[in-house]
């Protein structure tokens, strides 16, 4: 069965409780964080931390492994990790295309 | 889910491989184990994959797999290596392909899934690669597979840097040829000419890379990353 927008959001806040609980900066908890740029809620290695969240919530909580960081997210025009919204939206897309 | 803890080590059907299964099976560790093909053999607290270590997609199904049945990886071997002993202009570009695939994509890729999953652990994890003495002895005849492990060791540098924040530490070893298949097709004097530029001139056996991995992997060992260690002196 495939996963609503609102598991794939559920996954996204997740992470970001996981993330908060082991980072001395904590990342607001809601779908309109900027995440990147200025007044970003992570650097580059926050980042790499909360993606990685990010995929391993998908993957147990919806039980589809996802990879966020592949040659189509390089090259999207506007960056999947914008905000955590965008990145929600990202997810989606991606399971969208899975076969 | 075991207590013992997790080793990974590709190319594990034959040669130094089984060894290290064997070895690290022995020693409290739950080892998986990958190659292309199945071994002719078993090991209680071993399991093997039968995977390409440079597909991506095969790479990715089998961490899947790993990270529900053991939850994590302490330790990646990334033992898997080819080599092809020819004259630069005798050399095919399927044979650069193929060997880069193996040692230098194949060594990418399980660097980078094992460092997920290391990184969701706070205990971290230690990954060791494998290098060569054919790299800095700039072997000829050896163009291709000593450059491929020059990329390994130039990964290992900058992954124990991007790694470091998460407590991974990431090294190789350097073995001189050790008598497996990977030199059989060697000939002899070749193999006498690269022993002469030892400081200590014998082959290499099992227990001087265990030896170096034991250091890489003991606990003491956390303040030890992106080092290179060559056996025989080299």
């Amino acid at each position: 069965m495939a996963a609503t927008p609102e598991q794939i959001r559920e996954c996204v806040l997740r992470a970001i409780d996981e993330y908060n609980a082991s980072e001395e900066r904590p990342i607001p908890r809601s779908l309109d964080t900027v995440l990147l740029g200025a007044g970003g809620a992570v650097d580059s290695l926050g980042l790499v931390r909360l993606v990685m969240a990010v995929e391993r919530r998908v993957e147990d909580d919806l039980g589809v492994p996802v990879s966020l960081t592949d040659e189509k997210a390089m090259s999207q025009r506007t960056s999947p990790f914008r905000t955590t919204g965008t990145l929600a939206e990202y997810i989606a897309s991606c399971l969208a295309a899975r076969p | 889910m075991s207590d013992r803890r997790v080793m990974l080590i590709t190319g594990t059907r034959k040669g130094i491989g089984q060894h290290l299964a064997e070895h690290y099976a022995a020693r409290d560790f739950e080892v998986v184990g990958c190659s292309r093909a199945a071994p002719e053999w078993t090991l209680e607290h071993y399991e093997h994959f039968r995977v390409d270590v440079s597909d991506e997609a095969g790479v990715k199904e089998m961490f899947s797999q790993v990270r529900r049945r053991h939850g994590r990886v302490d330790v990646l071997v990334n033992n898997a290596g080819i080599a092809s002993m020819n004259h630069v202009v005798l050399t095919p570009l399927k044979t650069v392909r193929d060997i880069y695939a193996t040692n230098v994509f194949g060594t990418f890729l399980f660097c980078r899934e094992a460092a997920r999953l290391m990184s969701a652990d706070k205990r971290g994890g230690r990954i060791v690669n494998f290098a060569t003495v054919a790299t800095p002895l700039n072997l000829e005849g050896e163009a291709i597979y000593a450059s491929s492990k020059a990329a390994v060791e130039s990964l290992t540098r900058v992954l124990a840097r991007e790694l470091a924040p998460f407590g991974i530490t990431v090294n190789a070893v350097g073995p001189t040829p050790v008598a497996t298949d990977l030199i059989r097709s060697v000939p002899q004097e070749k193999i006498e000419a690269l022993l002469a530029r030892q400081a200590l001139r014998r082959l290499g056996e099992m227990r001087d890379i265990t030896n170096v991995i034991d250091f890489f992997i003991r606990e003491e060992s956390d303040f030890v990353t992106g080092q290179i260690v060559y056996l025989g002196g080299v």
